[in-house]
């Protein structure tokens, strides 16, 4: 978005004949290889709405001979999707709101408050980030059994709202606030928290929503961990209850086409409507990470 | 009240940065004991799941579980296994071809992430959209539909295929064959998010360069490579260690793409679909630590030769 405000700037002022020749070729370029990204989709939806007959039919059936809505409404018949829903909207708002709290504090303390070993307690904090999930799910998954935390929501949150990953994306956008921005709120006797509650914290705004789609993503789409902390079919979410469709023995191809479609849509469509956010959200935390 | 800490901080307002400098000695921290209230609960927590876990799981790598729990240390004995069962190198070698498979998609975002910053291009937001949207979208839903896609009877890929002659492949069913369908499936969904990295990298080089090269006469290609790439080497880099990391990991495709019915499926592990076989469906942490950790190691290694190999080749001017 940035470079598309940023580029009639450096090419109007020269004649671009030539240029626009050559964007031809790259449209052309550009729309195949669109076409390719968005063609599972495409598909998936007229699968979807397609009898199964149709689905399996050789040569294929490029469109459905009637659209089947029904597949849709069958879904709820065939699985538990709006508990499974439910499940996926209560551990992705948990775990957004878990993380923003948990990481903008610390964050926040290790990159404006002196603390003794401070720089050393980060430097060890951050060295998580190098370990895959496998090293620790098995004692992770102990602790939540221990704690009967087993089929439940928290059970499936409460591990990952503590985040050295977003600790680190909080610490480098309050790192670069300004230091008068502190010193004058203290002239008028702020303590530490009401600096960071009532200047600092409106002011990462931007790194806040960053955060929170990252891990909106995350704890939408996340299989393993839920996979392995939940067994029974309506307290699981949509990831793992989209993927136990496959393992069926009678496999209605239509139906399991329209559940993984209604399964995905929720984050599409916040994402369609919150691009911008959302791509410069992942540019910004992927650079700084 | 407020009169009074502005009097005193008139007095010192000059000096106020010498004085946060040397604030050891003299001035008190301002922040007392605040700090700790707001790290505490984040490194308890990372403590508490994260940190001891790593421990303990390295322990578990030495230790046999019985039926009923209970944890014996048995030394090397799981590591051993590891290497003698044939089924853990197995899952190595696929594991790291699929990496492989994802690092040739950077090539491919760099294309079109140039492509995508050419000045002047129209519609750059929508093929934006266009190409990001398989990265948000559910691994475990997408993995079905590029199921469907590659079914070998009634896909839609092989009855295309058809259409030059070429016969039905046995895309998910055949040993290795499969990782190319996972693979390509891999590159499809991370596409987008390399893009928006190398887009992010490419509007930070200077136009003038491109201006200049252009004066010279250079081609596009030329321009690509002697001026974009060189330039972008900290970006690729850093999805270079991502992608291995995440490519290291494979887990929802080859979980979903791969079903327990199918006949490669004994083949067809990736490290931690047989990390969760091992730990969670036969029941045996051990083994299934000694996968993790081994794991993590390598994990480790690979990621230390990047930047190894990085510190001769890159140029963060």
């Amino acid at each position: 978005m940035t470079d598309v405000q940023k580029a009639p700037r450096t090419v109007t002022r020269k004649p671009t004949g030539g240029r626009r020749g050559n964007n031809i070729g790259a449209h052309i370029i550009l729309s195949i290889g669109g076409f390719i990204m968005v063609f599972p989709f495409l598909w998936q939806i007229l699968m979807s709405l397609s009898s199964t007959a149709e689905v399996t039919s050789v040569p294929p059936t490029l469109w459905p001979s009637e659209l089947r809505f029904d597949n849709f409404l069958e879904v709820f018949r065939q699985i538990p999707f709006l508990d499974q829903f439910w499940v996926s909207v209560q551990v992705a708002v948990a775990t957004v709101v878990g993380q923003i709290v948990l990481c903008s504090l610390a964050g926040y303390a290790f990159a404006r408050m002196r603390f003794a070993a401070s720089a050393i307690i980060f430097a060890v904090m951050l060295s998580i980030l190098m370990i895959p999930n496998q090293a620790y799910i098995i004692p992770q998954y102990q602790i939540i059994q221990s704690l009967g935390w087993l089929d439940t929501v928290q059970g499936i949150v409460i591990p990952t709202i503590f985040s050295a990953f977003g600790t680190f994306l909080m610490r480098q956008f309050f790192v670069n606030l300004p230091k008068e921005l502190e010193e004058a709120a203290r002239l008028d006797g702020a303590n530490s928290f009401q600096i960071f509650w009532k200047v600092m914290l409106p002011l990462a705004r931007p790194s806040i929503g960053a955060l929170a789609i990252v891990t909106i993503l995350a704890a939408w789409n996340n299989l393993l961990w839920p996979l392995v902390v939940t067994s029974r079919a309506e307290d699981r979410p949509l990831s793992v209850g989209i993927a136990s469709l496959n393992g069926q023995y009678v496999i209605d191809y239509p139906v399991m086409m329209a559940a993984s479609l209604m399964a995905m849509a929720p984050i599409l469509i916040l994402f369609i409507i919150m691009q911008r956010q959302v791509m410069e959200g992942l540019a910004h935390s992927g650079l700084k990470g | 009240m407020t009169q009074l800490t502005a009097s005193r901080s008139s007095s010192s307002s000059g000096g106020s940065t010498r004085r946060r400098r040397g604030a050891a000695g003299g001035v008190a921290n301002p922040d007392g004991l605040w700090p700790w209230l707001f790290v505490l609960p984040t490194l308890l927590g990372l403590a508490v799941f994260y940190f001891w876990p790593v421990l303990q799981t390295g322990y578990y790598s030495f230790t046999s579980w019985g039926v009923f729990g209970g944890a014996e240390f048995v030394g090397l004995k799981n590591w051993v296994d590891l290497v003698q069962s044939g089924v853990v190198p197995r899952a190595l070698v696929n594991t790291l071809l699929y990496t492989a498979m994802l690092l040739l998609g950077i090539p491919i975002a760099i294309y079109i992430a140039n492509l995508l910053n050419r000045p002047g291009l129209r519609f750059a937001a929508f093929y934006r959209v266009l190409y990001f949207a398989p990265f948000v979208s559910m691994p475990a839903a997408i993995a079905l539909v590029w199921g469907m896609i590659f079914n070998s009877q009634y896909g839609i890929l092989n009855q295309f295929l058809g259409v030059f002659g070429i016969q039905a492949v046995h895309w998910t069913s055949t040993e290795w064959v499969a990782l190319i369908a996972i693979g390509i499936v891999g590159i499809w969904s991370a596409l987008g998010f390399n893009i928006i990295i190398l887009g992010a990298g490419l509007r930070s080089i200077p136009t003038d360069l491109y201006e200049a090269a252009r004066i010279d006469g250079a081609t596009n290609w030329r321009q690509l490579i002697s001026i974009t790439v060189p330039l972008l080497s900290p970006s690729i880099f850093f999805l270079f260690v991502l992608s291995v990391i995440h490519g290291m990991e494979l887990f929802d495709l080859i979980f979903i793409m791969i079903g327990d019915s199918n006949p490669i499926k004994g083949d067809t592990h990736s490290m931690v679909s047989l990390f969760y076989r091992e730990a969670f469906i036969s029941n045996d942490k051990g083994t299934g630590a000694a996968i993790a950790i081994l794991l993590m190691l390598i994990i480790g290694i690979l990621t230390a030769i990047q930047f190894w190999v990085q510190r001769r080749w890159i140029s963060f001017d």
